[in-house]
């Protein structure tokens, strides 16, 4: 720690520098969990035209299934993210065949219905089964402590969270540009009627978008747990910022959910440092403009 | 207004006239029987079970809001999930107004709180009423989310999470003192400014500004094309709603006698909503119909078993949406198409899904 | 020399390197019969479009009467007195026609935001609605519900909507699109029977449709006008023959 007496400019600069990079990796590892959770949303709301209001309900109930598994199970953390994924995509599979499918010509209004309906059995659900206190996750000790990074020692884990949201990025941006199924995926998000015409398969796509989707939430909804905490309300105390990251973004980019989720994440960490009541009103204000602004989103191409 | 004399000979005149579509859009708006009904049932209650007013003051708080609710959602096809946003507008001008001595008398009171939450509604609603589908949905969250962000920063004006408490008005007509014990006067007030606010709606849904309404929600762009100022109307027919809404607010406030920022969350949001399409939106007396029938089940079922209530909430959502997305009083068309054959005229049916 | 009502000088519009519609010099007289011909995405509905406000040309101008009208949006120029039918029909679905035509004739009059008395009570528009729907033989269909009717009685609701707003240009797209040859005669009889006052102009595919009204035709091809005259004439061009081979054959010897 620096001593009260003078100190060299130099030596501030570092400190300036360090401080901001804190920020900024703090910011940018809480942008990368709302992108992780979030990016499942954008390609299904861009793919499906479909208001999912209950996004956040599948990455809470795949976080629990993460923390539960690693908690009460004693699974190991790579473990536990394998089930955590498949279980929830599993579950969206279901739900998907069995109940959204039927509400794809639906209107708005009832999609929305139909998804906080969903919401709330979910948030019920993990109440009666697990409780209504909040769970912990136990981080891996490979990943506590703190990383050296030369001119600044910071939490690994953040660190960690921060490599894995650049390298899920480019993992979908890859399998966007060269899978097939990333180009039927791509087709049908630009034109359906052309996609459906051409062949592909458009249903199958839907489901197997969805569990991908859910699954990616239930990553975000376990990698998350231990900055955005996990208790059964979590469904709905951050579906507000899912909802502004996706439209802000733009839906079915995955580029705009990334940024819009990054820039979010380091404005609310800024904001909750140096403005701890009621900062994230700068957050709705820039998201209200932007929309204003720009309807479709950032990169979002056709409109809403 | 004076309505223009008929144009050829009488006789022709009254001729077409006596076709039985002409007759029935000049009937429409007749008040019918059983629309005395809630109101008389208000006052039984009143009488029957002087217990339970305050119970009776919430409920008929939320067929206001579920009310305004309907004008812009049922009759200007707005989906939004930041409507209480007006109902908190309304509520804190009525709270800050008497928390800091500058204006207790009640009635008043509710004027200004439409004038203000009103006033939200115009400016939101030019500004927002651009945009439509999922934009305009996180729009309204956003704006909701922003005052409630913005009262929990103000505070030191607002009371901040614990709000203003012991509001006190003074008697309505000089003469009837709030009791928060025995809320009499305050249901009176709200039953008497439900049913003022209620007349004023059913007015405008029958209207022409209520038809070209419903030529708007019917199809856009024909209204486009026949001249029709369609975002104009929008944004009054939204500013008219925020302003009821603001009036629930008010009375909401004035009957618990604080105010806090509940009045603005997503949840109180969510709820009218529920409570509106419960009872079937664009129907008018939808309101009524949803808000009995949720708080009803909500006061027994909540009270004993708070997680299975939440869980029953979200399985009659999900019925809803997939089989009976007109609400209780769509399933009561759809039983009368039934067993009577078709509709009486002036039920309309849902416009399909899109 | 007869008035012209609609008039657009170099009208063009694209979107981004397409060019939909360029270099229109287009005139429509009061009175006129007048049809638009072309193949298929010739721009027809795009111009129709342009002239209706629906879209803002790149270039070029539109006058109403003389009076330059590019920068209006549609609603106003519907209030100057351009009114249209579309390809598919835009009714209001779940009312009854005479609802439908009720609610134009109310925009019309400026007494749609009027909120403080019954539309009943507006006896002069129920009126007006009735007289129309009998000059075109819907009074009957007048409480049903438009969903409940046969398409091509559909087809003349939507021409009912039109005719309501008192216009003094008429544009049809394509009239009789989708209707079975079987109820075509209703919407063509009525369009016969239109007002001799107001300039009509008619998108057509059908050229039995064309030469039973049309005393002017303008061929549109490739976004470009590519000819005009009476039909007789266009008939007999051979270049226009040319553009339409493929097409179905023009009529054969036409008496």
């Amino acid at each position: 720690m620096p001593s009260c007496q003078t100190r060299s400019p130099a030596e501030s600069a570092v400190d300036s520098v360090a401080n901001l990079a804190g920020i900024l990796l703090g910011g940018l590892s809480a942008g990368t969990v709302l992108f992780i959770v979030s990016v499942g949303l954008s390609v299904t709301m861009g793919l499906m035209g479909f208001v999912n209001l209950a996004h956040g309900a599948f990455a809470m109930f795949g976080g629990y299934v993460i923390v539960l598994a690693m908690n009460r199970a004693q699974f190991g953390f790579p473990v536990a993210i394998v089930l955590g994924f498949v279980a929830t995509a599993a579950l969206s599979i279901v739900l998907e065949r069995t109940l959204y499918r039927r509400l794809y010509r639906a209107g708005e209004l009832d999609q929305v219905l139909f998804t906080i309906g969903l919401v709330f059995i979910f948030i019920a659900g993990i109440t009666i089964v697990v409780g209504p206190g909040s769970q912990t996750l136990q981080l891996p000790p490979a990943l506590g402590g703190q990383l050296n990074l030369g001119f600044i020692q910071y939490r690994t884990y953040s660190i960690f969270l921060i490599v894995v949201g650049v390298a899920i990025v480019l993992g979908i941006w890859l399998a966007f540009e060269r899978t097939r199924i990333g180009a039927e995926i791509r087709a049908t998000v630009d034109n359906r009627r052309m996609a459906e015409s051409l062949g592909i398969d458009v249903d199958r796509l839907f489901t197997i978008t969805f569990a991908f989707g859910s699954g990616m939430a239930a990553l975000g909804g376990g990698l998350g747990a231990e900055f955005l905490g996990l208790d059964p309300q979590y469904a709905l105390k951050y579906l507000v910022y899912f909802l502004i990251a996706v439209s802000v973004g733009g839906l079915g980019s995955v580029v705009g959910v990334y940024c819009a989720s990054l820039i979010i994440g380091v404005l609310d960490f800024v904001l909750t440092l140096y403005l701890p009541k009621g900062g994230t009103i700068f957050i709705y204000v820039l998201t209200i403009l932007i929309l204003l602004a720009r309807p479709q989103g950032l990169f979002g191409r056709k409109g809403l | 207004m004076s309505v223009a004399m008929p144009s050829s000979g009488d006789a022709s005149f009254a001729a077409r006239i006596d076709n039985p579509a002409a007759r029935a859009l000049m009937r429409r708006h007749r008040v019918r029987w059983w629309e005395a009904l809630p109101w008389a049932a208000a006052l039984v209650f009143f009488f029957a079970f002087p217990d339970y007013l305050s119970f009776g003051n919430e409920l008929l708080v939320v067929i206001l809001f579920a009310l305004s609710l309907d004008l812009a959602l049922g009759y200007a096809g707005i989906i939004t999930l930041g409507h209480a946003a007006f109902f908190g507008a309304g509520a804190y001008t009525v709270g800050m107004l008497a928390f800091y001595g500058v204006w207790s008398e009640p009635i008043t009171s509710l004027a200004i709180a439409a004038a203000a939450a009103g006033a939200v509604g115009m400016l939101s609603g030019l500004v927002l009423l651009r945009t439509s589908g999922l934009t305009l949905l996180m729009l309204t969250l956003c704006t909701q989310a922003l005052l409630e962000e913005a009262a929990n920063m103000g505070h030191d004006w607002t009371g901040g999470f614990d709000g203003l408490l012991s509001l006190s008005f003074t008697p309505v007509f000089g003469l009837f003192e709030f009791n928060p014990l025995y809320p009499t006067t305050q249901y009176l007030l709200t039953l008497g400014v439900l049913f003022a606010c209620f007349v004023f709606v059913r007015t405008l849904v029958y209207s022409p500004f209520g038809q070209s309404l419903t030529g708007i929600r019917e199809n856009l762009l024909r209204m486009h094309a026949v001249g029709s100022p369609v975002r104009w109307r929008l944004v009054v027919c939204y500013a008219i709603s925020a302003a009821i809404a603001g009036v629930a607010g008010g009375l909401w406030a004035q009957n618990n006698a604080y105010v806090n920022l509940s009045a603005l969350d997503l949840d109180r949001a969510a709820t009218v909503l529920i409570v509106l399409i419960l009872g079937g939106y664009g129907r008018l007396y939808g309101a009524f119909i949803g808000a009995v029938v949720y708080m009803a089940l909500e006061h027994f079922l909540a009270q004993i078993y708070p997680t299975a209530w939440q869980l029953g909430l979200g399985l009659l959502l999900v019925l809803i949406a997939l089989f009976a997305r007109n609400g209780i009083l769509g399933l009561g068309d759809a039983l009368w198409q039934r067993y009577r054959g078709s509709l009486p005229w002036r039920f309309r049916a849902r416009r399909a899904a899109p | 020399m007869t008035e012209i009502r609609l008039e657009t000088q170099a009208l063009g519009r694209q979107f981004g390197a397409l060019i939909a519609v360029a270099d229109i010099d287009f005139r429509l007289a009061a009175g006129a019969r007048h049809a638009l011909i072309g193949p298929n995405g010739a721009g027809k509905t795009t111009f129709i479009n342009l002239l209706t406000g629906v879209l803002r040309p790149s270039r070029g101008r539109v006058l109403l009467g003389g009076r330059d009208i590019t920068g209006l949006p549609q609603a106003e120029r519907v209030k100057l007195g351009i009114a249209r039918t579309f390809q598919i029909n835009r009714l209001f679905r779940g009312l009854s026609v005479l609802e439908n035509v009720c609610i134009a004739i109310t925009e019309r009059l400026g007494a749609a935001g009027a909120m403080f008395y019954p539309a009943g009570r507006r006896t002069d528009i129920i009126d007006e609605a009735m007289q129309l729907l009998q000059t075109l033989k819907l009074a009957e269909a007048a409480r049903h519900r438009v969903s409940e009717l046969p398409y091509g009685r559909q087809r003349l609701v939507e021409l009912a909507i039109a005719i309501a707003l008192s216009p003094t240009v008429l544009l049809l797209d394509e009239p009789a699109a989708g209707v079975p040859s079987a109820e075509s005669h209703i919407i063509l009889d009525a369009i016969e029977r239109l007002p001799e006052n107001i300039a009509v102009l008619i998108i057509e595919h059908d050229m039995d449709v064309v030469f039973r009204f049309a005393k002017r035709v303008t061929v549109m091809v490739g976004g470009r006008l590519f000819a005009e005259g009476t039909p007789r004439e266009i008939e007999a061009n051979a270049q226009v023959r040319e553009v339409y081979l493929g097409q179905s054959p023009m009529r054969a010897a036409h008496g």
